[in-house]
Order: structure tokens, then sequence, then C-alpha cells
């Protein structure tokens, strides 16, 4: 078994949430205040505090981890759930109030890319002034300046200052210097979602191949996909404590559904993960079996229908619905189009409510989600909810005895087989 | 092997590990000093011209109007050589004051030991005092005052200035994380502690039985000693005596000590509360 990089024992932290609202008002009390009880004042830490304030939130709380040499982490759960607040911990930003944490090796800790960067400065002495923040000596980063400037592709503004650069480059910089910190304990907050898509890719593969170097990373990060990439195990974080860890694709999984709950049926008056830039909106959808019930349990082959409402404040001539299927990784597998059936909504004003049946589901065991979009004809969005259900299709399903699983790929049709003479 | 687990009380100094941080402390004042004059026409010539507009100001007011007794000095010679410290002293305990809440990205984000944030700010002032030290030097030899052996100590005197500025820099910078109210204060702070200190007059203005009051506040010591090292035999006017220049001293140490305690003790928060 490979050394230990990372031990925490029971790490809680509390944070005081709307401080000092209520005392404090001015100046002339703050000094009144100060020189009553000076000693507890200025010293944030004082226990006695702490234990009348009512606005307290633990963004931990009993956080025990293992993590050895080589391990490639990755830790999922919602925003506020305290993934961000870990990692500060471990990179000792801020103290734990209780617990305690060891750490074998040296520590590179990414929270942000380009912090420290200066407008007023060129590319070089960024390059220079971030690999300090980041704990990289001179000789190092004169070492691997060369290495950086290539993977940042900004030879040519070098010596132009930062504030001049494209915001497309100036994040390449900045994620170029994070690439090249050497550390043995790489911590990972988030820093992938910048950039285009060309370039998450890029940094992504360096990643890895930190990675296979044998660093032990531990990364964060609301992409499901880089997380089920780069990362053999996942650990679950929600309100503050370990929900479970394990294999990523069943942890993703895991979160998801506790995540998307067992909903069927979502009043989207309400939805804020949509992209509204149109007319039309979303107002309502469900998910029902055979039987009309409203559920997402479902297996290989069942019929599904989906049922939405859909409504336009003005009059639009044309629209173009589709729903989307996506994979708990964010892969879309399937994608049903109204036009593709010859279903046309011409000149929508109020509210409609459209019926889409799939006689046979195609989709393989597993977790899905399910995206709605409304566009007009050349493919703008008007309305796109995403992600706003998940179905679970469950591994029972069987056909002539076999197992069904994703793994063996996400689609599943029927074919026709039969043995024939070769001509 | 880092262990990690909460602290309560006060901290050690912590200087063996700021001295493994020594380069990003030499990165962030290079940083402070390349940006300072970015972006204008005059460049660093502004380090040159303002102590000379100021020079030119007091000269007129409180040498020719007031006539405050120089010892025999020329004005401009006798109020330099003590402006020169208090700038020193001043753009720095500004400097380290709001070096924390401007760099709240870095303490939020990486670690590093606090103290090279507002050590960095005190160091980028380097520059300036030196630019400065040489227009001094061209004042001397215009008024053709030649310093004595004196001048040998200014580097011990100007040690005196740097860890006063920082040691109440320290106090004002962990304070202003807490309370931005020291940000508002600190200009009305050095206007006040200016005319408190002899730099516009001398220490001979103030009748002898309270100078070892003045004393109290170590920049009195400092200004009167770069004083007294720099226009050496040409100084004929009374100035501290050798007890109150230790008291001076002795409170340079009190401050520079506590104000390390207090913000080692305190810098545990500054990524929650900032």
């Amino acid at each position: 078994m490979k050394p230990i990089a990372i031990r925490a024992e029971s790490l809680s932290k509390l944070y005081r949430l709307g401080q000092r609202k209520i005392r404090h008002e001015t100046l002339r009390e703050k000094i009144a205040d100060l020189a009553r009880t000076p000693f507890r004042r200025l010293m944030p830490s004082g226990r006695s505090e702490e234990q009348n304030n009512s606005e307290l939130i633990w963004a931990l709380k009993n956080v025990s981890l293992e993590v050895r040499r080589g391990e490639i982490i990755g830790l999922i759960g919602r925003n506020g759930a305290g993934k961000t607040t870990l990692l500060k911990i471990l990179s000792r930003i801020t103290e734990p109030t209780e617990g305690y944490a060891e750490i074998h090796g040296r520590v590179g800790c990414l929270l942000e890319v380009g912090t420290g960067f200066h407008p007023e400065l060129t590319g070089r002495e960024n390059i220079y002034l971030n690999g300090a923040i980041l704990g990289m000596k001179k000789a190092e980063i004169d070492r691997k300046f060369d290495e950086i400037v290539a993977f940042a592709e900004i030879e040519k503004l070098l010596d132009t200052p930062v504030k001049r650069y494209s915001s497309g480059m100036y994040v390449r910089l900045a994620f170029a210097v994070a690439a090249h910190l050497e550390a043995d304990i790489l911590l990972v907050d988030e820093v992938l979602a910048v950039g285009d898509e060309a370039f998450q890719k890029k940094c992504l593969q360096k990643m890895a191949n930190i990675a296979k170097e044998g660093k032990t990373i531990l990364f964060v990060s609301h992409n499901m996909e880089a997380i089920s990439w780069l990362c053999k195990e996942a650990i679950w974080i929600d309100e503050g404590q370990i929900m479970g860890r394990g294999d990523t694709n069943e942890i993703i999984s895991r979160y998801l559904v506790q995540d998307f709950g067992t909903r069927a049926e979502v009043d989207l008056t309400g939805f804020a993960n949509r992209n509204r830039l149109g007319p039309a909106r979303f107002r309502w959808v469900a998910i029902k079996n055979a039987q009309g019930t409203v559920t997402n349990q479902f297996q290989t082959g069942d019929k599904m229908i989906i049922e939405f409402e859909v409504c336009c404040e003005e009059s639009v001539s044309e629209i173009l619905l589709s729903v989307w299927f996506k994979t708990s990784t964010g892969i879309p597998v399937l994608h049903l189009v109204d036009v593709d059936s010859g279903f046309h909504i011409k000149n929508l004003l109020g509210i409609k409510t459209v019926r889409v049946t799939v006689p046979r589901l195609p989709l393989s065991p597993g977790l899905y989600l399910l995206s709605l979009s409304v566009g007009d004809p050349v493919g703008h969005d008007y309305d796109y909810v995403a992600d706003c259900l998940s179905i679970d299709v469950r591994e029972e399903a069987v056909t002539s005895g076999r197992k069904l699983s994703w793994h063996h790929g996400f689609v599943n049709c029927q074919s026709h087989w039969e043995a024939v003479e070769r001509k | 092997m880092i262990v990690i687990r909460p602290t309560h009380g006060l901290a050690g100094m912590g200087l063996g590990q700021l001295w493994d941080y020594k380069e990003l402390l030499y990165f962030l004042a290079w940083r402070d000093v390349k940006v300072r004059y970015k972006q204008t026409l005059l460049g660093v010539f502004w380090v040159v011209l303002q102590p000379v507009i100021t020079v030119a100001i007091f000269t007129l007011i409180f040498g020719k109007l007031l006539k405050v007794p120089t010892g025999g000095v020329p004005y401009p010679v006798f109020l330099l050589a003590a402006l020169l410290p208090w700038n020193y002293f001043a753009s720095t305990l500004n400097r380290c004051c709001i070096s924390l809440v401007n760099n709240a990205n870095l303490i939020t984000k990486v670690y590093f030991p606090r103290l090279v944030i507002p050590l960095s700010a005190a160091l980028s002032g380097l520059v300036d005092f030196s630019v400065a030290f040489l227009v001094l030097l061209s004042f001397l030899i215009y008024f053709k005052i030649w310093p004595g052996i004196g001048i040998l100590l200014v580097p011990a005197l100007f040690a005196m200035v740097f860890l006063t500025a920082v040691g109440f820099g320290l106090w004002l910078s962990a304070l202003n994380v807490r309370f931005r109210d020291v940000t508002y204060l600190i200009p009305f702070l050095i206007q006040i502690w200016m005319y408190a200190t002899p730099i516009v007059y001398g220490s001979n203005l103030v009748p002898e039985g309270f100078r070892w009051i003045i004393a109290f506040n170590p920049m009195t010591g400092a200004v009167e000693g770069f004083r007294w090292a720099i226009l050496g035999n040409h100084w004929t006017g009374e100035t501290l005596g050798g007890l109150q220049f230790v008291i001076s001293i002795f409170m340079v140490l009190i401050v520079t000590i506590s104000g390390a305690m207090f913000f080692r003790s305190t810098e545990r928060t500054f990524a929650d509360i900032i």
C-alpha cells in the first residue's frame, strides 16, 4: 500500500454569517467597546463570542479522510457544500475550528488561476510574480519559463502588459503558470471552468499528465465529465460532511440522484438553471410511464411519455422544440426534435401543452438528465432548461437474460441478426 | 510533514518560515515599485519632485515667514534632513496599513506567511528613499555643507525608522482587516503625527522640561538623529539629550515587537474576515 499523503481527522470549520451587523454601528461605540473588552474585540477567535452568536454555520463538520500518494480524487457536491473550505484548510489558508490534519509533501494550491496577476505588468513579469505567489522558487521558474510560454501560446506578447491581452490569452497564461507548479500534492478548485473548449481539454490533459507522474491530486469541479475522466475515485460532500466515497461514476450518480431527487414532475416557472434569451419559455415538465403514472424509474425498452408546457407572451411564427438526454457526466446521448417527427407549432401564443412519446426507450441502465430547449428554426435558443429532471434506468432491465450496462454503450436498440452466405 | 490544527493565544514570530519566502517578499516589493509610476508622464522623476516641492512650500512658510530657528543651518537643508526619514515613515505606514486589504485576493487564495505582505510594502519604499537621499546630497553640495563622520550612522538610524514604520504598520494593517475605519483614519493620524514630530521645527523649540515627553514618539529620536548625523558640526542648536534618544530607541523596540506579536496572533483569521 502506498504511503499516506493527506490524513485528516474530524476537521470542522465554523463560519459566522452576517458578522457584526448589530453592534459597532459607529466608530464611537466601537472605541467605547474596545475600551471595555479590548482583548476579546481584537482576538476574533475569542471563544465567549462564538457561543452567544446564533448566526453560525458549520462549513465543515467532522470530516476525516485519508489520501494515499498518487491518488487522484474528485470532490463533488453542490455550491456551499464545503469543498472549497476543505481545500482551504488543507492548504493552510485558513485554520480549522476543530480537528487535526497532516500533510506529507509539498502542497500546491490552485483555488483560482492568475492570483496576484497585475494588469500593468508584462506577461514575462507576471509569470515570475505569479510563480512566486504560488510558491515556486525563481530558479524553478527560470527553468520552466520556456515551457510555460509555449503552453500558454503567447510568445509574441511576452513583453506586452497583460491588460492588453484578450481574456482568453490572460486565462491561458494564468493556467500555464499554475500547471507548471511542482508539488507533491495538488489541491485544485474549479480552475478548468475557464477558457475555450480546446484549451480546457489541454488543461485536463496536462492534469492527467501530472497525475501520471505520481502526484496526489484533490480536484474540485462541477464538471462531472472532467471528474469522471480524470479521477478514479470521488468524494461527495454535502453540508460540510462526507456523504460517500468510492468509484467516481457511482458516487456521481448517487450525488445527482440525491441532488435532483426522484422528481419526475417539475414546475419550471422559477427554475434557475436555464438560458433564457427569447420570448418563449417552459412552464412545466413531467415524465410518465406507459400507464400514465408520473415516475422517473424506467427499464430499457419501456414506453416513455414526456409532457411539457411551453408558453409565449407575444406571437412567434415558428419554433423548434427539442428534448435532450445527457449522461450524469454530461455527455449528450439522445436528442429528440419535433420536426424529425413531422410536428410543428405555428404561431405560438399563450400556453401550449406538448406530449412526446418514446415507444421504446433506447437507453442502457444508468442515470440520465433531461434538458428542454425551444428556439427558432435556425437554432437560436429562446429558452434552454438544463438538467431539470433525471431518469433512472434500472439495472434489472434484462433482455434475453443478459445484464445490460452503460459500460457497453449508452444506447441500446433492436437489431436483426442472421447467418448468411458470403457473396 | 505539515501539521494542521487550530491554534490559540500568542503565536511565535515564525521568522524561519519568513526566510523561506524571501523570494516572494522580493517579488511583491518589486511589483509595487514597478507598478507605482506606471502610466505617468514623469515616471520616477516624481520621487525627486515630491520632496523638492514640499521643501519649497515649507521653506516659504516656516523658514521665511515664521523664521523657525535652525541653529545656523539653511532652512531647506534643515528641513530635508528630517523630512527624508519622515516621508519614508509616512508612506510606509500608509502602504503597510492598506497592504493586507489591497491583497485580499492573495490572502484568501494562497498560503504564505502573512508578514510577507506588509514587509514587502515597507521594502518597496526603499527605492523612493534612496532617490530622495540623492536629492538631499545635492542639497548639501549646493549649500556647501559637508557632513561629519556621523553620516556613517545613517543606516542604523534608517533601521530605526524602518522598524517604527513596520511596527505601527503591523498593528494598523491587522486592525484594518477587521475595521476598515483605519484606512480613513490614517491620513489624519499622519498629519497630526508630523506636526508632533520635530520636522518643520527643531526640538530646540520645545521647552527643555518637555523634551523627554516628545522623546516617547520614536520618530522624534529618529528624525533628530538624522539631523545630527547629516548636518554634523554645522548644527549649533540644542537637540535631544542622550537619555531622550535612548527612550526613543526603547519605544521603537516596544512598537516593533508588540506589532509583530499582535499581527501573528490575528493573522490566522485574516482569510475568514478580510
